[in-house]
Protein backbone atom coordinates (compact mmCIF):
# COMPACT_ATOMS: atom_id res chain seq x y z
CA UNK A 1 0.00 0.00 0.00
CA UNK A 2 2.51 2.83 0.76
CA UNK A 3 4.35 1.47 -2.17
CA UNK A 4 1.26 2.15 -4.75
CA UNK A 5 0.95 5.31 -2.58
CA UNK A 6 4.56 6.77 -3.49
CA UNK A 7 4.27 5.16 -7.10
CA UNK A 8 1.14 7.32 -6.68
CA UNK A 9 3.03 10.73 -5.91
CA UNK A 10 5.69 10.18 -7.71
CA UNK A 11 3.19 10.10 -10.89
CA UNK A 12 2.22 13.12 -9.92
CA UNK A 13 4.97 15.12 -10.13
CA UNK A 14 6.22 13.63 -12.87
CA UNK A 15 2.48 14.15 -14.44
CA UNK A 16 2.67 18.16 -13.17
CA UNK A 17 5.44 18.66 -15.39
CA UNK A 18 3.80 16.25 -18.50
CA UNK A 19 0.46 18.38 -18.43
CA UNK A 20 2.57 21.71 -18.29
CA UNK A 21 4.38 20.73 -21.90
CA UNK A 22 1.02 19.24 -22.90
CA UNK A 23 -0.78 22.59 -22.06
CA UNK A 24 1.88 24.25 -24.36
CA UNK A 25 1.13 22.27 -27.18
CA UNK A 26 -2.80 22.44 -27.13
CA UNK A 27 -2.69 26.18 -26.41
CA UNK A 28 -0.93 26.35 -29.84
CA UNK A 29 -2.51 23.45 -31.57
CA UNK A 30 -6.02 24.93 -30.61
CA UNK A 31 -5.03 28.57 -31.65
CA UNK A 32 -3.25 27.65 -35.17
CA UNK A 33 -3.36 23.46 -35.49
CA UNK A 34 0.02 23.27 -35.47
CA UNK A 35 1.48 20.29 -33.38
CA UNK A 36 4.80 22.48 -32.15
CA UNK A 37 7.58 19.71 -32.67
CA UNK A 38 9.98 21.79 -31.53
CA UNK A 39 8.46 22.48 -27.64
CA UNK A 40 10.89 20.61 -26.66
CA UNK A 41 14.08 22.13 -27.99
CA UNK A 42 12.28 25.69 -27.21
CA UNK A 43 12.21 24.59 -23.31
CA UNK A 44 16.02 22.95 -23.85
CA UNK A 45 17.02 26.60 -24.98
CA UNK A 46 15.33 28.62 -22.00
CA UNK A 47 16.40 25.66 -19.25
CA UNK A 48 19.91 26.33 -20.98
CA UNK A 49 18.97 30.48 -20.53
CA UNK A 50 18.43 29.38 -16.71
CA UNK A 51 20.93 26.95 -16.45
CA UNK A 52 23.92 29.90 -17.88
CA UNK A 53 22.35 32.54 -14.80
CA UNK A 54 22.77 29.86 -12.36
CA UNK A 55 26.53 29.16 -13.62
CA UNK A 56 27.46 32.76 -13.45
CA UNK A 57 26.27 33.00 -9.56
CA UNK A 58 23.03 33.54 -10.37
CA UNK A 59 20.15 32.56 -7.63
CA UNK A 60 17.71 29.76 -8.30
CA UNK A 61 14.69 32.21 -8.74
CA UNK A 62 16.54 34.61 -10.84
CA UNK A 63 17.32 31.88 -13.17
CA UNK A 64 13.88 30.89 -12.90
CA UNK A 65 12.63 34.39 -14.52
CA UNK A 66 15.33 34.31 -16.91
CA UNK A 67 13.29 31.14 -18.04
CA UNK A 68 9.95 32.43 -18.39
CA UNK A 69 10.83 35.74 -19.60
CA UNK A 70 13.21 34.20 -22.28
CA UNK A 71 9.87 31.39 -22.94
CA UNK A 72 7.78 34.60 -23.91
CA UNK A 73 10.50 36.22 -26.02
CA UNK A 74 11.26 32.66 -27.65
CA UNK A 75 7.70 31.90 -28.48
CA UNK A 76 6.46 35.34 -29.49
CA UNK A 77 9.64 35.17 -31.95
CA UNK A 78 9.03 31.73 -33.29
CA UNK A 79 5.64 32.64 -34.26
CA UNK A 80 6.42 35.66 -36.11
CA UNK A 81 9.60 34.58 -37.84
CA UNK A 82 9.16 31.09 -38.25
CA UNK A 83 5.09 30.21 -38.28
CA UNK A 84 3.72 33.20 -39.29
CA UNK A 85 5.09 32.59 -42.82
CA UNK A 86 3.47 29.01 -43.44
CA UNK A 87 -0.16 30.29 -41.79
CA UNK A 88 -2.73 29.39 -44.26
CA UNK A 89 -0.56 27.11 -46.35
CA UNK A 90 -0.86 23.01 -46.20
CA UNK A 91 0.05 21.81 -42.48
CA UNK A 92 3.04 19.79 -43.35
CA UNK A 93 4.37 23.15 -43.96
CA UNK A 94 4.00 23.71 -40.60
CA UNK A 95 5.08 20.49 -39.08
CA UNK A 96 8.03 20.77 -41.70
CA UNK A 97 9.12 24.71 -39.98
CA UNK A 98 8.37 23.14 -36.49
CA UNK A 99 11.05 19.87 -37.15
CA UNK A 100 13.26 22.15 -38.63
CA UNK A 101 12.79 24.60 -36.17
CA UNK A 102 13.48 21.22 -33.66
CA UNK A 103 16.94 20.44 -35.28
CA UNK A 104 18.03 24.30 -35.41
CA UNK A 105 17.60 24.84 -32.01
CA UNK A 106 19.51 21.36 -30.51
CA UNK A 107 22.40 22.06 -32.71
CA UNK A 108 22.82 25.76 -31.60
CA UNK A 109 22.47 24.70 -28.22
CA UNK A 110 25.59 21.88 -29.00
CA UNK A 111 27.34 24.68 -30.52
CA UNK A 112 26.73 27.19 -27.18
CA UNK A 113 26.71 25.20 -24.61
CA UNK A 114 28.41 21.84 -25.81
CA UNK A 115 26.66 18.76 -25.77
CA UNK A 116 28.08 17.41 -22.40
CA UNK A 117 24.53 17.65 -19.95
CA UNK A 118 24.93 19.67 -17.01
CA UNK A 119 23.34 19.17 -13.49
CA UNK A 120 20.23 21.51 -12.09
CA UNK A 121 19.95 22.43 -9.05
CA UNK A 122 16.37 21.85 -7.60
CA UNK A 123 14.94 25.17 -5.39
CA UNK A 124 14.37 22.98 -2.40
CA UNK A 125 15.60 19.84 -1.40
CA UNK A 126 14.55 16.21 -2.78
CA UNK A 127 14.68 14.03 0.12
CA UNK A 128 11.59 13.23 0.97
CA UNK A 129 8.98 13.67 3.80
CA UNK A 130 8.37 11.19 6.56
CA UNK A 131 4.52 10.90 7.46
CA UNK A 132 4.40 8.68 10.94
CA UNK A 133 7.39 7.01 10.43
CA UNK A 134 7.35 6.47 6.46
CA UNK A 135 9.12 8.25 4.12
CA UNK A 136 7.47 9.37 1.02
CA UNK A 137 8.24 9.38 -2.43
CA UNK A 138 7.27 13.14 -2.15
CA UNK A 139 9.93 16.05 -1.28
CA UNK A 140 9.32 19.68 -0.86
CA UNK A 141 10.77 19.97 -3.83
CA UNK A 142 7.95 17.61 -5.45
CA UNK A 143 5.71 20.13 -3.46
CA UNK A 144 7.11 23.46 -5.32
CA UNK A 145 6.67 21.40 -9.04
CA UNK A 146 2.75 20.56 -8.07
CA UNK A 147 2.36 24.06 -6.84
CA UNK A 148 4.34 26.08 -9.72
CA UNK A 149 2.67 23.99 -12.71
CA UNK A 150 -1.10 24.21 -10.44
CA UNK A 151 -0.47 28.08 -10.08
CA UNK A 152 0.18 28.68 -13.76
CA UNK A 153 -2.52 26.78 -14.45
CA UNK A 154 -5.09 28.78 -12.44
CA UNK A 155 -3.22 32.09 -13.50
CA UNK A 156 -3.64 30.81 -17.46
CA UNK A 157 -7.10 29.99 -16.63
CA UNK A 158 -8.16 32.90 -15.14
CA UNK A 159 -6.38 35.19 -17.69
CA UNK A 160 -8.51 32.95 -20.24
CA UNK A 161 -11.75 33.06 -19.00
CA UNK A 162 -11.88 36.28 -17.00
CA UNK A 163 -10.71 39.28 -18.71
CA UNK A 164 -10.92 40.47 -22.54
CA UNK A 165 -7.53 39.74 -23.12
CA UNK A 166 -8.58 36.32 -22.64
CA UNK A 167 -11.79 36.68 -24.71
CA UNK A 168 -10.30 38.05 -27.33
CA UNK A 169 -7.28 35.22 -27.52
CA UNK A 170 -9.92 32.45 -27.38
CA UNK A 171 -11.79 33.94 -29.89
CA UNK A 172 -9.49 34.24 -32.12
CA UNK A 173 -8.61 30.88 -31.78
CA UNK A 174 -11.90 29.39 -32.12
CA UNK A 175 -12.83 31.54 -35.19
CA UNK A 176 -10.09 33.89 -36.56
CA UNK A 177 -12.20 35.34 -39.64
CA UNK A 178 -15.09 36.33 -36.89
CA UNK A 179 -12.68 37.21 -34.37
CA UNK A 180 -11.19 40.14 -36.91
CA UNK A 181 -14.78 41.04 -37.76
CA UNK A 182 -15.41 42.19 -34.23
CA UNK A 183 -12.04 44.03 -34.22
CA UNK A 184 -9.79 41.42 -32.88
CA UNK A 185 -6.38 41.60 -34.27
CA UNK A 186 -5.83 38.18 -34.35
CA UNK A 187 -2.17 38.12 -35.77
CA UNK A 188 -1.42 40.03 -32.09
CA UNK A 189 -3.14 37.30 -30.08
CA UNK A 190 -1.58 34.06 -32.33
CA UNK A 191 2.03 35.83 -31.40
CA UNK A 192 0.94 36.11 -27.86
CA UNK A 193 -0.47 32.48 -27.64
CA UNK A 194 2.68 31.02 -28.71
CA UNK A 195 4.43 33.56 -26.49
CA UNK A 196 2.21 32.17 -23.56
CA UNK A 197 2.47 28.73 -24.47
CA UNK A 198 6.73 28.95 -24.59
CA UNK A 199 6.44 30.50 -21.14
CA UNK A 200 4.43 27.20 -20.23
CA UNK A 201 7.24 25.33 -21.62
CA UNK A 202 9.79 27.06 -20.26
CA UNK A 203 8.36 26.41 -16.41
CA UNK A 204 8.20 22.53 -17.48
CA UNK A 205 11.73 23.24 -18.47
CA UNK A 206 13.28 24.32 -15.10
CA UNK A 207 11.35 22.05 -12.91
CA UNK A 208 12.44 18.80 -14.96
CA UNK A 209 15.75 19.95 -14.97
CA UNK A 210 17.20 18.65 -12.04
CA UNK A 211 16.17 14.96 -13.11
CA UNK A 212 16.89 14.83 -16.45
CA UNK A 213 20.05 17.28 -16.29
CA UNK A 214 20.26 20.28 -19.19
CA UNK A 215 21.73 19.09 -22.33
CA UNK A 216 20.95 19.49 -26.08
CA UNK A 217 19.11 16.35 -26.15
CA UNK A 218 18.09 15.75 -22.59
CA UNK A 219 14.54 17.39 -22.92
CA UNK A 220 13.78 15.25 -26.05
CA UNK A 221 11.30 12.66 -23.88
CA UNK A 222 9.80 15.82 -22.59
CA UNK A 223 8.32 16.12 -26.45
CA UNK A 224 7.20 12.90 -26.46
CA UNK A 225 5.73 12.35 -22.75
CA UNK A 226 3.72 15.48 -23.03
CA UNK A 227 2.48 14.97 -26.83
CA UNK A 228 1.04 12.02 -25.48
CA UNK A 229 -0.93 13.75 -22.42
CA UNK A 230 -2.21 16.15 -24.91
CA UNK A 231 -3.73 13.34 -26.84
CA UNK A 232 -4.84 11.53 -23.78
CA UNK A 233 -6.28 14.81 -22.95
CA UNK A 234 -8.21 15.28 -26.59
CA UNK A 235 -5.30 17.90 -28.31
CA UNK A 236 -8.10 20.84 -28.33
CA UNK A 237 -8.69 21.20 -24.46
CA UNK A 238 -6.42 22.30 -21.98
CA UNK A 239 -8.18 20.79 -18.70
CA UNK A 240 -8.03 17.43 -20.88
CA UNK A 241 -4.33 18.80 -21.13
CA UNK A 242 -3.87 18.61 -17.49
CA UNK A 243 -5.79 15.68 -16.69
CA UNK A 244 -3.99 13.51 -19.36
CA UNK A 245 -0.84 14.47 -17.71
CA UNK A 246 -1.41 13.32 -14.41
CA UNK A 247 -2.71 9.70 -15.82
CA UNK A 248 0.19 9.35 -17.84
CA UNK A 249 2.87 10.53 -14.66
CA UNK A 250 0.47 8.05 -12.75
CA UNK A 251 0.85 5.24 -15.47
CA UNK A 252 4.48 5.41 -16.12
CA UNK A 253 5.46 6.10 -12.67
CA UNK A 254 3.48 2.40 -11.89
CA UNK A 255 4.56 0.47 -15.42
CA UNK A 256 8.21 1.95 -13.80
CA UNK A 257 7.77 0.82 -10.10
CA UNK A 258 5.08 -2.55 -10.86
CA UNK A 259 7.64 -3.78 -14.17
CA UNK A 260 10.61 -2.07 -14.99
CA UNK A 261 11.41 1.52 -14.84
CA UNK A 262 13.42 0.57 -18.82
CA UNK A 263 9.58 0.30 -19.75
CA UNK A 264 8.39 3.28 -19.13
CA UNK A 265 8.81 5.60 -22.55
CA UNK A 266 7.19 2.37 -23.89
CA UNK A 267 4.79 2.40 -21.63
CA UNK A 268 3.98 6.08 -23.16
CA UNK A 269 3.83 4.67 -26.74
CA UNK A 270 1.37 1.98 -25.91
CA UNK A 271 -0.83 4.67 -23.71
CA UNK A 272 -0.37 6.76 -26.69
CA UNK A 273 -1.83 4.20 -29.15
CA UNK A 274 -4.17 3.09 -27.04
CA UNK A 275 -5.63 6.31 -26.58
CA UNK A 276 -5.86 6.16 -30.48
CA UNK A 277 -7.29 3.96 -31.20
CA UNK A 278 -9.87 3.78 -28.50
CA UNK A 279 -10.66 7.22 -28.17
CA UNK A 280 -9.40 9.14 -31.76
CA UNK A 281 -10.13 12.30 -30.06
CA UNK A 282 -9.31 12.19 -26.70
CA UNK A 283 -10.68 11.26 -23.45
CA UNK A 284 -12.61 14.40 -22.95
CA UNK A 285 -13.32 15.65 -26.51
CA UNK A 286 -16.70 16.88 -27.06
CA UNK A 287 -19.29 14.38 -29.19
CA UNK A 288 -19.11 16.00 -32.70
CA UNK A 289 -17.11 18.37 -34.47
CA UNK A 290 -16.38 21.93 -34.39
CA UNK A 291 -19.84 24.00 -35.98
CA UNK A 292 -19.68 27.48 -36.56
CA UNK B 1 -27.65 66.53 -51.09
CA UNK B 2 -25.15 65.26 -48.45
CA UNK B 3 -23.03 62.81 -49.84
CA UNK B 4 -23.55 59.15 -49.29
CA UNK B 5 -21.83 57.24 -46.19
CA UNK B 6 -20.72 54.64 -48.62
CA UNK B 7 -19.51 55.19 -52.17
CA UNK B 8 -18.71 51.86 -54.21
CA UNK B 9 -17.20 52.56 -57.61
CA UNK B 10 -16.42 50.00 -60.42
CA UNK B 11 -15.66 47.20 -57.82
CA UNK B 12 -14.37 44.32 -59.30
CA UNK B 13 -13.55 40.90 -57.13
CA UNK B 14 -11.97 37.69 -58.70
CA UNK B 15 -11.53 34.56 -56.98
CA UNK B 16 -8.75 33.16 -58.80
CA UNK B 17 -9.13 33.19 -62.46
CA UNK B 18 -13.27 33.54 -62.03
CA UNK B 19 -14.42 37.10 -61.53
CA UNK B 20 -17.09 37.39 -59.15
CA UNK B 21 -17.85 40.71 -59.01
CA UNK B 22 -17.63 43.15 -62.20
CA UNK B 23 -17.67 46.75 -62.25
CA UNK B 24 -20.42 46.89 -58.93
CA UNK B 25 -21.34 50.52 -58.53
CA UNK B 26 -22.97 51.21 -55.28
CA UNK B 27 -24.47 54.55 -53.31
CA UNK B 28 -25.68 54.35 -49.65
CA UNK B 29 -27.27 56.71 -47.82
CA UNK B 30 -26.72 57.66 -43.82
CA UNK B 31 -29.65 56.45 -42.03
CA UNK B 32 -31.19 54.55 -44.68
CA UNK B 33 -31.79 50.58 -45.75
CA UNK B 34 -30.07 49.46 -48.93
CA UNK B 35 -31.35 46.29 -49.78
CA UNK B 36 -29.03 43.68 -52.02
CA UNK B 37 -30.97 41.55 -53.78
CA UNK B 38 -30.59 38.27 -56.64
CA UNK B 39 -30.31 34.69 -56.73
CA UNK B 40 -27.88 32.13 -55.39
CA UNK B 41 -24.40 32.89 -56.76
CA UNK B 42 -25.15 36.28 -57.70
CA UNK B 43 -22.10 38.16 -55.89
CA UNK B 44 -23.92 39.38 -52.92
CA UNK B 45 -21.90 37.96 -50.47
CA UNK B 46 -18.72 38.94 -52.19
CA UNK B 47 -19.85 41.72 -51.92
CA UNK B 48 -20.23 42.00 -48.28
CA UNK B 49 -17.07 40.49 -47.88
CA UNK B 50 -15.29 43.22 -50.11
CA UNK B 51 -16.51 45.24 -48.06
CA UNK B 52 -15.80 44.52 -44.92
CA UNK B 53 -12.14 43.76 -46.08
CA UNK B 54 -12.07 40.30 -45.74
CA UNK B 55 -11.89 40.43 -49.75
CA UNK B 56 -9.17 42.38 -51.60
CA UNK B 57 -11.12 44.05 -54.67
CA UNK B 58 -9.28 43.29 -57.50
CA UNK B 59 -9.69 46.79 -58.85
CA UNK B 60 -12.46 49.86 -58.26
CA UNK B 61 -12.89 51.78 -54.60
CA UNK B 62 -14.72 51.43 -51.39
CA UNK B 63 -15.41 55.24 -49.93
CA UNK B 64 -16.65 55.24 -46.33
CA UNK B 65 -17.65 59.36 -45.40
CA UNK B 66 -15.06 60.16 -48.17
CA UNK B 67 -12.16 58.09 -46.04
CA UNK B 68 -10.75 55.26 -48.56
CA UNK B 69 -11.07 52.11 -47.55
CA UNK B 70 -10.52 49.87 -50.43
CA UNK B 71 -7.68 48.05 -49.34
CA UNK B 72 -8.30 49.21 -45.60
CA UNK B 73 -7.31 45.70 -43.22
CA UNK B 74 -10.49 44.48 -41.29
CA UNK B 75 -9.78 45.74 -38.13
CA UNK B 76 -9.75 49.19 -39.18
CA UNK B 77 -12.59 49.08 -41.48
CA UNK B 78 -14.60 47.94 -37.94
CA UNK B 79 -12.65 50.61 -36.13
CA UNK B 80 -14.25 53.01 -38.48
CA UNK B 81 -17.82 51.79 -37.58
CA UNK B 82 -18.34 49.15 -40.35
CA UNK B 83 -19.81 45.72 -38.77
CA UNK B 84 -20.16 42.72 -40.57
CA UNK B 85 -23.10 40.14 -39.42
CA UNK B 86 -21.58 37.66 -41.93
CA UNK B 87 -24.16 34.36 -43.60
CA UNK B 88 -25.94 32.55 -41.29
CA UNK B 89 -24.57 34.69 -38.79
CA UNK B 90 -21.20 33.48 -37.65
CA UNK B 91 -21.87 33.35 -33.92
CA UNK B 92 -18.95 31.56 -31.93
CA UNK B 93 -20.23 28.71 -30.77
CA UNK B 94 -17.43 28.04 -27.93
CA UNK B 95 -18.14 30.80 -26.09
CA UNK B 96 -21.18 31.69 -24.42
CA UNK B 97 -23.62 34.45 -25.72
CA UNK B 98 -22.81 37.22 -23.38
CA UNK B 99 -19.25 36.37 -24.17
CA UNK B 100 -20.12 36.68 -27.75
CA UNK B 101 -21.95 39.71 -27.31
CA UNK B 102 -19.09 41.54 -25.46
CA UNK B 103 -16.52 40.31 -27.75
CA UNK B 104 -18.67 42.88 -30.52
CA UNK B 105 -17.55 46.29 -28.38
CA UNK B 106 -14.53 45.47 -27.13
CA UNK B 107 -12.66 47.22 -29.49
CA UNK B 108 -14.41 50.40 -28.05
CA UNK B 109 -12.37 50.47 -25.21
CA UNK B 110 -15.23 51.79 -23.25
CA UNK B 111 -16.22 48.99 -20.38
CA UNK B 112 -19.40 51.23 -18.67
CA UNK B 113 -20.95 52.18 -22.49
CA UNK B 114 -20.40 48.35 -23.66
CA UNK B 115 -22.11 47.23 -20.34
CA UNK B 116 -24.89 49.60 -21.08
CA UNK B 117 -25.12 48.62 -24.97
CA UNK B 118 -25.39 45.03 -23.91
CA UNK B 119 -28.03 45.31 -21.56
CA UNK B 120 -30.03 47.18 -24.44
CA UNK B 121 -29.50 44.08 -26.54
CA UNK B 122 -31.36 41.98 -23.98
CA UNK B 123 -33.85 44.38 -23.75
CA UNK B 124 -34.28 44.28 -27.77
CA UNK B 125 -34.02 40.28 -27.58
CA UNK B 126 -35.25 38.74 -24.29
CA UNK B 127 -34.38 35.28 -25.31
CA UNK B 128 -30.89 36.22 -25.49
CA UNK B 129 -30.82 37.85 -22.02
CA UNK B 130 -32.43 34.11 -20.49
CA UNK B 131 -29.96 32.27 -22.14
CA UNK B 132 -26.72 34.91 -21.79
CA UNK B 133 -24.12 32.47 -19.69
CA UNK B 134 -25.26 29.05 -21.54
CA UNK B 135 -22.89 28.61 -24.53
CA UNK B 136 -24.00 30.08 -28.06
CA UNK B 137 -24.11 26.23 -29.51
CA UNK B 138 -27.09 25.33 -27.65
CA UNK B 139 -29.24 28.42 -29.56
CA UNK B 140 -31.68 27.60 -32.55
CA UNK B 141 -30.99 28.91 -35.69
CA UNK B 142 -33.40 32.44 -34.82
CA UNK B 143 -31.60 33.30 -31.60
CA UNK B 144 -27.85 32.66 -33.55
CA UNK B 145 -29.17 35.04 -35.76
CA UNK B 146 -30.32 37.66 -32.78
CA UNK B 147 -27.11 37.06 -31.68
CA UNK B 148 -25.12 37.63 -34.31
CA UNK B 149 -26.79 40.68 -35.08
CA UNK B 150 -27.02 41.73 -31.06
CA UNK B 151 -23.39 41.67 -30.54
CA UNK B 152 -22.42 43.74 -34.17
CA UNK B 153 -24.86 46.56 -32.25
CA UNK B 154 -22.96 46.46 -29.19
CA UNK B 155 -20.12 48.29 -31.23
CA UNK B 156 -22.60 50.74 -32.19
CA UNK B 157 -22.15 50.64 -35.65
CA UNK B 158 -22.67 53.41 -37.98
CA UNK B 159 -22.90 51.44 -41.33
CA UNK B 160 -24.62 47.64 -40.93
CA UNK B 161 -24.04 45.15 -43.31
CA UNK B 162 -26.34 42.09 -42.59
CA UNK B 163 -25.98 38.76 -45.33
CA UNK B 164 -29.23 37.08 -45.15
CA UNK B 165 -30.54 37.40 -41.33
CA UNK B 166 -33.54 35.58 -42.69
CA UNK B 167 -31.96 32.02 -43.82
CA UNK B 168 -34.17 29.40 -42.09
CA UNK B 169 -36.33 31.42 -39.95
CA UNK B 170 -39.99 31.18 -39.79
CA UNK B 171 -42.02 34.09 -41.62
CA UNK B 172 -43.13 35.99 -38.15
CA UNK B 173 -39.00 36.13 -37.11
CA UNK B 174 -38.35 37.47 -39.96
CA UNK B 175 -40.62 39.97 -39.98
CA UNK B 176 -39.59 40.65 -36.51
CA UNK B 177 -36.30 40.69 -37.56
CA UNK B 178 -36.85 42.91 -40.44
CA UNK B 179 -38.78 45.36 -38.30
CA UNK B 180 -35.85 45.53 -35.60
CA UNK B 181 -33.06 46.66 -39.08
CA UNK B 182 -36.20 49.56 -40.06
CA UNK B 183 -35.64 50.81 -36.51
CA UNK B 184 -32.27 50.82 -36.27
CA UNK B 185 -32.36 53.42 -39.28
CA UNK B 186 -35.77 55.19 -37.81
CA UNK B 187 -34.45 55.86 -34.51
CA UNK B 188 -30.96 54.85 -33.79
CA UNK B 189 -30.16 56.44 -37.36
CA UNK B 190 -28.03 53.73 -38.32
CA UNK B 191 -27.07 52.80 -42.53
CA UNK B 192 -28.10 49.17 -43.37
CA UNK B 193 -26.57 47.47 -46.32
CA UNK B 194 -28.94 44.27 -46.13
CA UNK B 195 -28.19 41.45 -48.43
CA UNK B 196 -31.41 39.21 -48.87
CA UNK B 197 -32.55 36.27 -50.80
CA UNK B 198 -35.87 36.95 -49.64
CA UNK B 199 -36.79 39.44 -51.56
CA UNK B 200 -40.18 40.73 -50.67
CA UNK B 201 -38.85 41.17 -46.76
CA UNK B 202 -35.96 42.99 -47.51
CA UNK B 203 -37.90 45.36 -49.84
CA UNK B 204 -40.53 45.94 -47.38
CA UNK B 205 -38.44 47.86 -45.30
CA UNK B 206 -36.03 48.86 -47.76
CA UNK B 207 -35.36 52.15 -49.38
CA UNK B 208 -33.61 51.77 -52.37
CA UNK B 209 -32.14 48.27 -53.91
CA UNK B 210 -29.60 46.93 -56.21
CA UNK B 211 -30.29 43.68 -58.20
CA UNK B 212 -27.14 41.63 -58.79
CA UNK B 213 -27.03 38.83 -61.32
CA UNK B 214 -23.66 37.54 -62.41
CA UNK B 215 -21.69 40.02 -60.41
CA UNK B 216 -23.19 42.96 -62.11
CA UNK B 217 -26.00 45.48 -60.76
CA UNK B 218 -28.47 45.02 -63.24
CA UNK B 219 -31.05 47.94 -61.85
CA UNK B 220 -30.11 50.29 -58.84
CA UNK B 221 -33.76 52.20 -57.62
CA UNK B 222 -36.36 53.03 -54.86
CA UNK B 223 -37.02 49.74 -53.46
CA UNK B 224 -40.73 50.84 -54.46
CA UNK B 225 -39.90 50.59 -58.30
CA UNK B 226 -38.39 47.49 -57.87
CA UNK B 227 -41.06 45.94 -56.11
CA UNK B 228 -43.51 47.41 -58.83
CA UNK B 229 -41.53 46.08 -61.80
CA UNK B 230 -42.98 42.63 -62.94
CA UNK B 231 -39.96 42.08 -65.41
CA UNK B 232 -37.50 42.15 -62.46
CA UNK B 233 -39.15 40.87 -60.28
CA UNK B 234 -39.73 37.82 -62.38
CA UNK B 235 -36.25 37.65 -64.26
CA UNK B 236 -34.39 38.19 -60.66
CA UNK B 237 -36.49 38.27 -57.76
CA UNK B 238 -38.50 35.18 -58.31
CA UNK B 239 -41.87 36.68 -56.89
N1 LIG C 1 -14.24 31.13 -51.90
C1 LIG C 1 -14.65 31.09 -53.20
N2 LIG C 1 -13.84 30.61 -54.15
C2 LIG C 1 -14.23 30.59 -55.44
N3 LIG C 1 -15.42 31.01 -55.88
C3 LIG C 1 -16.27 31.51 -54.98
C4 LIG C 1 -15.94 31.57 -53.59
N4 LIG C 1 -16.98 32.10 -52.91
C5 LIG C 1 -17.92 32.35 -53.84
N5 LIG C 1 -17.51 32.00 -55.07
C6 LIG C 1 -18.26 32.17 -56.32
O1 LIG C 1 -18.53 33.54 -56.50
C7 LIG C 1 -19.86 33.72 -56.96
C8 LIG C 1 -20.61 34.63 -56.00
O2 LIG C 1 -20.73 34.00 -54.74
P1 LIG C 1 -21.43 34.67 -53.50
O3 LIG C 1 -21.18 33.83 -52.32
O4 LIG C 1 -21.03 36.09 -53.44
O5 LIG C 1 -22.96 34.56 -53.92
P2 LIG C 1 -24.27 35.00 -53.12
O6 LIG C 1 -24.95 36.00 -53.98
O7 LIG C 1 -23.94 35.40 -51.75
O8 LIG C 1 -25.11 33.66 -53.11
P3 LIG C 1 -26.06 33.04 -51.98
O9 LIG C 1 -27.35 33.76 -52.06
O10 LIG C 1 -26.21 31.63 -52.40
O11 LIG C 1 -25.37 33.20 -50.68
C9 LIG C 1 -20.46 32.34 -57.06
O12 LIG C 1 -20.40 31.95 -58.41
C10 LIG C 1 -19.58 31.47 -56.21
O13 LIG C 1 -19.51 30.17 -56.74
MG1 LIG D 1 -24.35 34.68 -49.93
Amino acid sequence: MVRFINLTLAGITSGAVFAAVALALVLIWRATRVVNFAQGAMLMITTFIAWSVIDAGGSYWLALGAALASGLVLGAVVERVVVRPVENKPHLNAVIVTLGLFVVLQAAAGMIWGDTPHSYPPAFTIRGLSVAGTWLLLSPFDLFVIGAVAAVMVALTLLFVRTDLGLKLRAAAFAPEIARLQGVRVGRMLTLGWALAALVGSLAGVLVAPSVFVGPTQFDAMLVFGFTAAVIGGLDSPAGAVVGGLLLGCALSYVSGYVSSDLVTMGALAALITVLMVRPNGLFAASGGRRV
Amino acid sequence: MTKALLEVRGLDVDYGAVRALRGVDLSVERGSVTAVLGANGAGKTTLLRALSGLLRPASGTIELDGRDLTRAAVERIVRLGVAHVPQSGGVITELTVAENLRLGGLWRGDRAALARRIDEMYALFPPLAERRSLPAATLSGGERQMLALARALTGSPRLLLVDEPSLGLAPRVVARLMAVLRRLCDEDGRTVLLVEQNARSALSIADRAIVLDLGAVVAAEPAATIAADDRLRHAYLGF
